[in-house]
């Protein structure tokens, strides 16, 4: 229905960081794909997103017949640091009554995307309820201890989609313009 | 697992609007409107190089960043005389135009259709009705009723899979919803067109500035896209063409979608002329400017007083001894040292937090007023300076919408109709359109601009010691904006930003006086106070630019109900 240009045709899987890290804790998701990308080697077609604190613009890294891992900051419910896993029709996606652009969020992104067939082949939703929201560009002791596993756990999700992760602390990397990074055994 | 998990509905940007309103007999006796963040950026300014005081305000917002490095380039300069290449005006000037199409297409369709728009009632609907009703309204290709039969399946199949979950939030079903069913899915299916037409205008923004949100082109005295027709790696011809063909998809977009749609709403809600008047001193900014100096413009701006077209006073130049003179900011009742009404020039802003006291300070936002009073700014003002300034291209859209609701609503709609919760829609969708007219002929003068061979695109700027003033206006998506500086020996020694949503959303001034948000609440119906949806349509014509609380009183049932407009803020 809607043609958006797909510079990204040839991806599979995309891994989507979001929030605002200028609020602390509420950066936590963006954090984690950063640690992730230091951490991993991914295939080529596997896209690694900072959406920041975007909405609906979003839209154009939702791709049918992709998977799409979200991380993000949840709400505090159950105490910092725990965290959450919902896929597909589990995370919530509805249009919700807005007074400002600012208030165009996830849930009215996911809600769009069905509007308009661009749902994704799996949805999985990673969150993890931050301690501390104020101003800050750092995370909390208690939430940037809990990053490792969360970074673990996108590893984990890609391979259970049959995608390959390679901890680069282990073996070389072989992947093209990524060689700059640190490396715990150079080669 | 249980589906009530939010995420994150903690905001996520920005702070709240506050608005408090007292309720009696089913209608608002008296409104407050409060912001609830503390912004700051001018203190984060003060000591640093006025070259790069742009990056930082328009780090103010991530909606309406555009304007806010704009007004700053512009009150640098301003400062220190400096002129622009006519290229960097152009470009500069394409910028402006394509944000303020896609930021008011985004306002109709996705911010605020939905408080007139009942997605579940277009399940009802005929979609060969609703083509035949389309067809009257404009030629748009994906008004077919294949298309929008395809629309209607899609919500039906979504509905009925159980999945109500996507239109679980919305105020379905009440009581102030009027359009037919037809009109509804008619609305829905270009909603979602919406989104790819606001993308192409956004984009537009983001080639010449680099990237969208928070533009990386601009600079004191220019902008920084080199023009070499003989090389790749700079502003091209092909570029250009590339900007034009989706100039021309955005503009039919706005022709025969936005304003046509608009139409229809107006017509249907016609009652809603009556409430939402509020301020009626309108302010406005002229912008595009077409010289160097910024002596002449392509829109004109000027000042209204007490809604009467005829009062219309003028603003000329970047130099406007009565834009200059005319504004000031009163702390009273917001939540900073001071009382008195001061120039920005003057001004500072040191916090004085109390709570939200109704007779007392209640605001982070200051009461701006020009010469002494509040006024209302946004494409409302903008429009009526502009046809009262007898700018062709206004007067074309405004004529051409007023006749289109008569026609649908039959009988004659008066432009002072335009003065209400309704006519600011109808005057953004005629914005669009000037917008649209102006982005065409802009491009064409920075085409034949470097057709005669011109490629300049940046004036070097020197700062000599001592005091230089300066102020920078812009004609915003929301409104006027302008941004105030004091530099010494060549650093920022103050800085203010009067932004629109100040103008709007004030608490009340020195005197006393409402700001335009709480006049205009005042007699405003609310049949359901759990679901004020009228206040919401009534704030959300303004565009504001905040998250926003809803608080209402009904002194006689002697209860508060506070209803958060849901934030699942980003």
């Amino acid at each position: 229905m809607v043609d958006f240009d797909e510079e990204g045709a040839g991806i599979r899987a995309t891994v989507l960081g979001l929030g605002n890290i200028l609020l602390g804790d509420e950066g936590v998701g963006i954090r984690a794909i950063e640690r992730f990308r230091e951490r991993y080697d991914v295939p080529e077609w596997v896209e690694i997103v900072d959406g920041g604190t975007a909405g609906i613009d979003l839209l154009p890294v939702l791709r049918p017949g992709a998977a799409l891992i979200i991380v993000d900051a949840i709400k505090p419910d159950r105490g910092p640091g725990t965290m959450l896993r919902l896929e597909d029709d589990e995370v919530p996606a509805f249009l919700s009554a807005k007074l400002s652009p600012h208030q165009i969020g996830l849930p009215d992104l996911l809600a769009t995307a069905q509007l308009l067939d661009r749902v994704p082949s799996k949805l999985i939703l990673l969150g993890i309820e931050p301690k501390s929201l104020e101003t800050g560009v750092r995370l909390t002791p208690e939430l940037d201890e809990k990053v490792d596993g969360l970074v673990e756990k996108i590893a984990d999700e890609l391979r259970q989609l049959g995608i390959e992760a390679l901890d680069r602390r282990l073996e070389p990397s072989t992947s093209q313009g990524k060689r700059d990074l640190p490396r715990i055994f150079p080669s | 697992m249980s589906k009530k998990i939010i995420i994150d509905p903690i905001t996520r940007i920005e702070g709240h609007l506050r608005i408090d309103c007292e309720i009696e007999e089913g209608k608002v006796k008296k409104a407050w409107s409060s912001g609830q963040m503390w912004r700051g950026i001018e203190l984060i300014l003060k000591g640093r190089d006025p070259r790069e005081a742009w990056i930082f305000t328009q780090r103010i917002c991530g909606v309406c960043t555009t304007v806010h490095a704009l007004a700053s380039v512009r009150a640098v300069e301003n400062a220190l005389n400096l002129e622009v290449p006519l290229n960097a005006q152009y470009i500069r000037n394409m910028i402006v135009t394509a944000h303020a199409v896609h930021d008011h297409i985004v306002h109709f369709y996705h911010l605020s259709a939905l408080d007139w728009v009942d997605i579940t009632s277009a399940l009802k609907a005929d979609p060969k009705k609703a083509a035949s009703i389309a067809d009257g309204l404009s030629s748009w290709h994906l008004n077919s009723h294949q298309h929008l039969k395809q629309v209607q399946d899609k919500l039906k199949a979504i509905v009925s899979s159980g999945q109500l979950g996507i239109f679980s939030n919305g105020y379905w079903g009440h009581p102030a919803m009027k359009l037919p069913p037809e009109v509804n899915l008619l609305a829905t299916a270009h909603y979602l067109q919406a989104l790819e037409y606001q993308r192409k205008a956004n984009m537009i923004v983001s080639i010449l500035g680099g990237k969208t949100p928070h533009i990386q082109n601009l600079a004191v005295g220019g902008v920084a896209n080199p023009i070499n027709p003989d090389s790749q790696s700079t502003l091209t011809v092909e570029r250009l063409m590339y900007i034009k063909t989706m100039i021309d998809e955005v503009g039919d977009f706005v022709k025969n979608v936005y304003i046509p749609d608009v139409c229809a709403v107006g017509a249907y809600y016609k009652d809603w002329t009556q409430y939402g008047a509020g301020v009626t001193n309108y302010l406005s900014v002229p912008d595009l400017p077409l010289d160097t100096k910024g002596t002449e413009f392509e829109l004109p701006g000027g000042y209204i007083e007490n809604g009467d077209i005829s009062t219309f006073r003028p603003i000329k130049s970047f130099n406007d001894e009565f834009f200059k003179k005319g504004v000031m900011e009163s702390a009273k009742h917001s939540w900073y040292e001071g009382n008195k009404a001061t120039h920005p020039w003057e001004e500072d802003t040191v916090p004085k937090y109390t709570d939200h006291q109704p007779d007392g300070k209640y605001s982070w936002v200051k009461s701006p007023t020009f010469n002494g009073k509040p006024a209302q700014v946004g494409p409302l003002a903008n429009v009526l300076c502009m046809y009262a300034a007898g700018h062709e291209p206004t007067k074309k859209y405004v004529n051409h919408v007023l006749s289109m609701v008569g026609k649908l609503a039959g009988g004659t709609i008066p432009i002072s109709a335009l003065h209400s919760t309704i006519g600011r829609h109808a005057a953004r969708a005629v914005r669009a359109g000037v917008m649209y007219d102006s982005l065409v002929n802009q491009w064409q003068m920075l085409i034949d601009n470097i057709g005669k061979g011109d490629t300049k695109t940046f004036n070097q700027p020197v700062f000599p010691n001592g005091v230089q003033k300066g102020f920078g206006f812009h004609e915003a998506p929301r409104g006027v904006l302008s941004h105030w500086i004091v530099i010494e020996d060549g650093k920022i020694k103050n800085y203010q930003c009067v932004v629109p949503s100040t103008w709007n959303a004030c608490p009340r001034n020195e005197d006393e006086a409402p700001g335009p948000y709480e006049a205009s609440l005042v007699g405003n119906p609310v049949a359901d106070a759990e679901k004020p949806l009228e206040v919401l349509r009534t704030i959300h014509s303004f565009d504001p630019c905040l998250a926003c609380a809803i608080h209402l009183t009904d002194p006689k049932a002697n209860k508060t109900i506070t209803v958060q407009a849901l934030d699942t803020c980003r």
